[in-house]
């Protein structure tokens, strides 16, 4: 099978980029379009921190052979970020001292963009079940969960209209 | 069948550094034009923090906001020589060799600045932020922006530092094997509370309780996670981690994160963290090293907490539900029917 234009929307934006077969989604997003907030850990589902939203679902992008997402739309930690401003999920893991190392951040971050995006209101057991799928060895956890609990929470306020 | 609750504790004495063949860390620092002063170092930081407490170290001897202050640790060919970021040394070797260099690099800055200020440079100080200023006489002062451009471009000066901390060589006595191996010693103690499932032998930490004597904490916040983070590693070793039963035959031992278990997010004890304070004589601002100490404790506390709950006493990790319930079965089997 010869190399092939594959078409996605990245962060909103239409991107087109050669792909060999079989690419995986996570290397094309950080060798062909350079964004590289996710990272390769495991390369083989089980340690998170290659996240993305792929139509809003997170998943791990070193499993997805980017021909099946062909035209989706994939959300990277590069597009949680508008015109420079950092979002509630990110600010909390800073506020909380959510990271250390700094390499599970990014996909910590996204889990918790999707679980926030279906659900505003997270119980600590929601939080921890989106979460299992990450591996931290920094952190101890604690503090992820307590910043993703924050950032519902600074959410929720938001959203509340004045 | 029950679930048995029990508490341990465990203590432990860590040594800060070490000592082979004498065990350096140097720094250089120099002001930029613009009066950012860059710290080079090759100690590596691989995510502990190291650069932050060096710019910390930097900032509080310059007496300038940490703003303006930049750590390079780009290039072990290139920069000054660092034995490496291990055996809890980093915050205690590379520290104080930075408030040597930056000391040094303050007493140029000074000098500049009397002769911008047309002073003593005894007679200064600086304000922390940014400004340094006559004593008792506030409004003569000059911005180390201003300064680092005169030094750079009226004065012809470098305004820049050396720094080492040297541990020198301490060959063993031969009779004894005594030697002078550390710097100065952290010490920490935690109680563990677990639940044991006597039917299942599965074992639940449910609360660590962390003391840690750290000297100083240069960054309460990292510290603090660090003894919480370290703790998690330690739990994880008691109850999860480990290559066997495969070792030493290792062919299809755990290699990756899908074969090797470790405790998630569901599987956190609740922790309660102090941090104490003994300044150590030769630590930078008294700081000792608790990198790698904050794994330790835990385990023997775990392994007392369970002994605790139901008679058990383990020896070899991980505290796996098959060791709990055999070591169950050998009490049963003492009992007298
Ligand atoms: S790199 Fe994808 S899950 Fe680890
Ligand atoms: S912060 Fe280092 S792995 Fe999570």
């Amino acid at each position: 099978m010869p190399s092939q234009i594959v078409s996605l929307v990245v962060n909103g934006e239409r991107r087109e980029f050669i792909a060999a077969p079989g690419a995986t989604l996570l290397a094309c997003l950080r060798e062909s379009l350079g964004l590289i907030a996710a990272k390769r850990g495991c390369a083989q589902g089980a340690c998170g921190t290659c996240t993305v939203l792929v139509d809003g679902r997170p998943e791990a992008a070193c499993l997805v052979a980017v021909e099946t997402v062909a035209d989706g739309s994939v959300r990277t930690l590069e597009g949680v970020t508008s015109g420079g401003e950092l979002d509630e999920v990110q600010s909390a893991f800073i506020d909380c001292f959510a990271t250390q190392c700094g390499f599970c951040t990014s996909g910590m971050i996204m889990v918790a963009e999707a679980l926030l995006d279906r659900n505003p209101d997270p119980s600590e057991d929601d939080v921890i079940e989106a979460i299992s799928g990450n591996v931290c060895r920094c952190t101890g956890y604690r503090p992820i969960v307590i910043a993703i609990m924050e950032a519902a929470r600074r959410r929720r306020e938001q959203a509340v209209p004045r | 069948m029950a679930k048995l609750r029990g508490r341990g504790h465990a203590s432990v004495n860590y040594p800060t550094g070490m000592n082979l063949g004498g065990d350096p860390s140097q720094a250089l620092i120099h002001a930029t034009t613009t009066g950012t002063f860059v710290v080079s170092l090759s100690s590596v930081d691989l995510g502990q923090g190291i650069k932050t407490i060096a710019a910390q170290c930097a900032a509080e001897t310059l007496g300038l906001p940490i703003g303006n202050v930049l750590v390079d640790t780009a290039d072990t060919d290139t920069g000054p020589h660092c034995m490496g970021t291990f055996a809890s040394r980093g915050s205690h070797r590379v520290g104080n060799a930075v408030i040597m260099a930056a000391a040094e690099a303050r007493g140029v800055m000074l000098e500049v600045a009397a002769e911008e200020l047309e002073v003593d440079a005894a007679d200064l100080e600086t304000d922390g932020t940014g400004f340094i200023m006559v004593k008792g006489a506030q409004d003569r002062r000059i911005h180390v922006t201003d300064l680092a451009l005169a030094a750079h471009f009226k004065h012809g000066r470098t305004i820049s530092g050396r720094g080492v901390y040297l541990k020198e060589p301490s060959a063993p006595v031969p009779e004894t094997g005594e030697m002078d191996p550390d710097s100065c010693q952290a010490h920490a103690c935690t109680v563990a509370v677990v639940e044991v499932d006597d039917e299942t032998g599965v074992v639940e930490v449910l609360e660590l309780f962390n003391t840690y004597e750290v000297g100083r904490a240069l960054n309460p916040a990292m510290a603090t996670q660090q003894v919480e983070g370290g703790a998690w590693m330690g739990v994880s070793h008691a109850l999860f981690e480990t290559t066997e039963p495969y070792y030493p035959v290792r062919d299809h031992g755990p290699r990756d994160f899908a074969g090797y278990l470790m405790p998630g997010p569901a599987d956190l004890p609740i922790q309660h963290s102090l941090l104490l304070e003994r300044p150590a004589a030769n630590g930078p601002y008294g700081a000792k090293g608790i990198g790698e100490m904050t794994a330790n404790a835990p385990i023997p506390a775990i392994a007392n907490a369970i002994f605790d709950a139901c008679g058990v006493r383990l020896t070899s990790m991980p505290f796996t539900p098959e060791r709990v319930l055999r070591g169950l079965d050998a009490l049963r089997m003492e009992e007298p029917c």
